[in-house]
């Protein structure tokens, strides 16, 4: 099944609003802010959204990809699922 | 010219006379609780040890009750340890077992659980742990995996999933309520307070089970950096078989050190980070003090400033709402 960029933009937003009470789900969450200095991302919350990432897309996330430049934001998960499932922007 | 910041900052001026404060605090303390003497539960650690020796002081040796609650996970020297502790302060001790509730309660069978899901070879003759990355190393997110050891030797580790992490935590908390809850039986019958025994590393970052060994009625070194807590330990005499022993959990069932369930460093260096997150010391004169990289200890701050975040919950009083709050 083909996924896009701006699909997997707004399941993780979606998801973010859903597990960690954010408002008007999500959309207002700047694509580059920190989620840890956002208070939105901690210990357990790292953890819920690897298996989130690792469900919804059907990815293993390697120890060694479990970054902050990976993780840390909107875009940086974007671009992280993006890049593993070989998916490109419609532009 | 300024003096190099280093672990001299840490140095208790005068360990008696804090000795003296301390103890003068809990009896005042007590007293207002209407209380005559005070539990605590040993562990064989240098914390418990030195809270024994300052409630001997506070309350005098025959009012002081030092409960000893080993459980099939405990270390081999856990028990030894802890009646020296006892012994060196002249106060009395209470034997309770406590795998037998913890057996009943499930602790063990949902634990196990938990790690089968991940190892499934995991079973009867296996030991086990959970451990955090090293912060050092690199930049990533400080995720447990299970460590687990075959009764082949045969070492094996694997990333606990949410799920199964929460599960594991939960499963073990029993062991830190029961004792609480075995502490309280003692000082009701007894009518004593319970003396918690965090020190402030400890306390701060909440290194400590909710209603668990989190829960006392006085905590009398929670303000006293592990360090310090060394020092007291020489000035009360504390033996030395206590004071040389390396920090441990003695929770799982494989040996396990602070820095791998919890803390980014080994104690000293972690009591000079937080002191140097509470006072402004820059991560520059932190990283020259404990020849670490500015880099590795602006990581070690923000590890601090997390872990902050995650134990206001459990500092948290239970939160009563009048009608018309909500």
């Amino acid at each position: 099944m083909a996924v896009r960029v701006e699909t997997i933009d707004t399941e993780v937003r979606h998801f973010l609003a859903e597990n960690f009470i954010l408002d008007d789900d999500g959309a207002g969450l700047a694509a580059d802010a920190s989620l840890t200095q956002a208070g939105v991302l901690d210990s357990m919350g790292v953890l819920e959204l690897i298996m989130f990432i690792e469900q919804q897309y059907g990815l293993t996330i390697p120890d060694e990809d479990t970054l902050p430049e990976n993780l840390d934001s909107v875009a940086r998960i974007v671009a992280y699922v993006s890049g593993r499932l070989g998916v490109e922007s419609s532009g | 010219m300024a003096e190099a910041f280093g672990h001299n900052v840490l140095e208790l001026a005068d360990p008696e006379a804090t000795i003296d404060s301390i103890a003068n605090g809990m009896r005042a303390e007590a007293r207002a609780f209407r209380r005559k003497g005070a539990v605590l539960g040993l562990s064989g650690g240098i914390d418990s040890s030195v809270v024994a020796a300052l409630a001997a002081r506070a309350f005098g040796p025959g009012n002081v009750l030092g409960v000893l609650m080993p459980e099939a996970d405990s270390s081999d020297d856990t028990l030894m340890l802890s009646r020296l502790a006892a012994e060196s302060q002249g106060i009395e001790t209470a034997l309770e077992e406590i795998t037998p509730i913890l057996d009943a309660a499930g602790c063990y069978r949902r634990r196990d659980e938990a790690f089968k899901r991940v190892i499934p070879a995991y079973g009867p003759g296996w030991k086990a742990k959970i451990v955090l990355p090293s912060v050092l190393e690199s930049d990533a997110y400080r995720i447990f995996s299970v460590v687990a050891q075959g009764p082949d030797g045969t070492t094996v580790k694997e990333r606990l999933p949410l799920e199964e992490y929460l599960q594991v935590v939960a499963a073990t908390n029993f062991k830190q309520r029961t004792r609480k809850m075995l502490e309280y039986y003692h000082a009701d019958r007894l009518n004593y307070v319970v003396l918690g025994t965090p020190n402030r590393l400890e306390y701060d970052q909440g290194f400590f089970v909710k209603n668990g060994d989190g829960s006392a009625d006085i905590k009398p070194i929670a303000h006293l950096y592990k360090s310090q807590v060394y020092q007291l330990a020489a000035a009360l005499g504390v033996p030395a078989e206590i004071s040389s022993r390396p920090p441990t959990t003695d929770t799982y069932s494989m040996p396990q050190s602070q820095e791998e369930f919890y803390f980014s460093l080994p104690y000293h260096s972690m009591d000079l980070c937080l002191y140097a997150v509470d006072n402004g010391v820059l991560a520059a004169d932190v990283a020259k003090a404990l020849e670490l990289t500015e880099e590795q200890v602006e990581r070690v701050f923000k590890d601090i400033a997390a872990k902050r975040r995650v134990s206001q919950y459990l500092h948290a009083v239970p939160v009563t709402l009048a009608e018309g709050d909500a």
